[in-house]
């Protein structure tokens, strides 16, 4: 990852900076799933995060040092709001419910033409300054710094996940009722789990606002969560790689169907379709399939 | 407001829950019968919008005889649909509903494809004039509406509660497992289920089509109204679908004139989120949601 870029176009740096934040934001999708609750607002508290991030951007002018830890902030404080009524329910209801209330956070920002700039949504985001020598605005800083803070995050939500917290959000999944019986507040921990995946959401949104230097509300809109499920079905999320490979893969299918625009969607509902049928666990339960293929090779 | 607005905005509320209701009673009886979370039900009212398009604006039928066929059409999506997506993701409510989503994407893209992205299609309205109402002034075509949605759910009802296979497919809803030693096919009953959804989503697509920007995008707000809907009424209840729809179409109808339509789905999430809080059970509904 880190030679890559000066072997590639331009163009294929910018793909990869979005890939590398795209990686961060199924990341954290993953650690909210983790708890069994699928959320369909994980793409709106991005937006959050990129709102927040170039609104001080814009009129306080911090830097960006200082703007994306605080959009984190901003997209974990939108998920605590929002996570209340979503307790009440579990599975599918939360599933709904959270389509639901994204769309009205995504209203807020298509109402209000002060701040968020109404439908049209926010242009003129700073780029990012000079850091002595470098220009963040050229592609290739940028992507390493993208790639920094997100090996950095993934890093954290790493730990995180092997760590008692994350094992606690498994048995959450397993069986709540029993959870709860040992002493586990089950709803502390779910709360946790999508306030702590919002503010990943907030970064990956913050990274994203600074790059594209303008945002509007369809770029969160329903499609592009749904794309964010395709990811995640086709990888898998009973391992923490399984996200990033099905990002990685469809990041790949979606630039080659370049050509085949207008039947891009029909495409990709095929592979969802297909996938949840066909290969419920993804394609990372392919891989214990071809190990355990090899094993038995060396042994016959 | 004036009086003339206010019955005009009551009569438009009476018509907003009446295709409220009509969409919303196929997702809560799909959802009751094992669970299928059907996201693909906006793009139903779609298709049928679009065969009312082909047979009444482009092939000259009648208009009640093209809102006539677009009931068997729909209905065999519906159980095209069943049979190769719910039937297999059967017991996993979340991938029944990310599949349909995918669903969604290839109808969308496939009828932006056959019938063509650009505004809407022009469909002429077959019944011209107006009722006159205390000065407010309604068209026959939206009058049209709140009789049919009534045959509709009327039926439904003479079916479910009357019917040998109407009450197979409550008791099916009440408990499979139960239902399926009683001899009931459960099996059929999905595939009857998903049928009726189809079908009656069409329809509703079909009579609204005249009134309606008809564009392969049209089901997509649609959608998320029905789930508030089927949400506030109680997940799998339909009795509390139709009061839930008719709620939503008092107050969507009401916000949208004082204020904006924005403001009026806002509204509507708001009174969802405030009902989950309040009763998550949802206004007639047994089950959590």
């Amino acid at each position: 990852m880190s030679v890559l870029p000066f072997f590639a176009r331009e163009y294929y740096v910018e793909i990869l900076i979005i890939f590398l934040i795209n990686v961060i934001l199924v990341t954290s999708y993953r650690l909210i799933a983790t708890t069994g609750d699928w959320t369909l607002c994980h793409v709106v508290l991005m937006g959050a995060g990129a709102y927040a991030s170039a609104l001080m951007a814009k009129h306080f002018g911090w830097p960006f040092w200082m703007t994306m830890p605080l959009a984190g902030a901003a997209a974990g404080l939108v998920g605590l709001g929002i996570v209340y009524p979503l307790l009440r329910t579990v599975g599918f209801g939360f599933f709904i419910a959270s389509l639901a209330i994204g769309e009205f956070i995504r209203l807020v920002w298509i109402k209000f033409h002060t701040p968020f700039g109404g439908p049209r949504g926010m242009i003129n985001i700073p780029y990012l300054g000079e850091l002595g020598p470098i220009d963040f605005y050229e592609a290739i800083p940028y992507y390493f710094m993208t790639l920094m803070i997100t090996s950095g995050c993934v890093f954290i939500m790493y730990r995180i996940d092997r760590s008692r917290i994350g094992n606690t959000f498994k048995v959450i999944y397993e069986d709540d009722i029993l959870a709860e019986s040992i002493g586990i507040r089950v709803g502390r921990y779910r709360s946790f789990a999508f306030v702590l995946g919002s503010f990943f959401a907030g970064i990956a949104g913050a990274l994203l606002a600074h790059r594209l230097s303008a945002i509007d509300p369809h770029q969160f809109g329903l499609d592009e969560m749904v794309y964010l499920l395709v990811w995640v079905v086709v990888g898998g999320t009973a391992t923490f790689a399984g996200p990033v490979i099905g990002v990685a893969v469809m990041t790949f299918l979606f630039e080659w169907t370049r050509p085949l625009l207008a039947w891009r969607p029909l495409f990709f509902g095929a592979i969802l379709i297909g996938f949840l049928i066909f290969l419920p666990g993804g394609l990372e339960s392919l891989i214990p399939k071809f190990t355990f293929w090899n094993k038995k090779q060396k042994t016959t | 407001m004036e009086l003339t607005t206010f019955v005009q905005t009551i009569a438009n509320s009476v018509v907003a829950g009446s295709i409220y209701a009509t969409v919303a009673v196929g997702l809560a009886l799909a959802f009751g019968v094992m669970q299928m979370a059907n996201h693909a039900h906006g793009e139903f009212f779609m298709l049928g919008a679009y065969v009312v398009y082909v047979f009444y604006a482009l092939g000259g039928m009648p208009f009640p005889l093209a809102v006539l066929a677009a009931i068997p059409t729909i209905a065999i999506i519906g159980l095209l649909t069943e049979r190769l997506i719910f039937r297999p993701t059967r017991g996993n409510v979340l991938a029944g509903f990310m599949a349909t989503a995918g669903l969604t994407w290839v109808l969308q893209t496939a009828a932006g494809r056959i019938w063509g992205l650009a505004f809407m299609k022009m469909i002429p309205t077959p019944y011209m004039g107006a009722a006159n109402i205390a000065g407010a002034q309604i068209g026959w075509q939206r009058v049209l509406i709140i009789p049919a949605a009534c045959i509709l759910l009327g039926l439904l009802w003479f079916f479910l509660h009357r019917v040998r296979w109407g009450k197979a497919l409550r008791a099916c809803a009440q408990d499979p497992e139960a239902a399926a030693l009683q001899g009931i096919s459960i099996n059929k009953m999905t595939a009857l289920a998903m049928g009726i959804a189809g079908a009656y989503a069409g329809v509703a697509g079909a009579l609204l089509a005249p009134i309606h920007a008809v564009t392969p995008y049209m089901g997509r707000d649609l959608l998320i109204t029905a789930f508030i809907v089927v949400i506030v009424g109680g997940m799998s209840s339909i009795e509390g679908a139709v009061l839930a729809a008719f709620l939503l179409g008092f107050i969507h109808t009401f916000v949208t004139t004082i204020f904006d339509a924005t403001s009026a789905v806002m509204v509507g999430v708001a009174f969802m989120a405030i009902i989950l809080i309040v009763k998550p059970t949802g206004l007639m509904g047994r089950v959590k949601a």
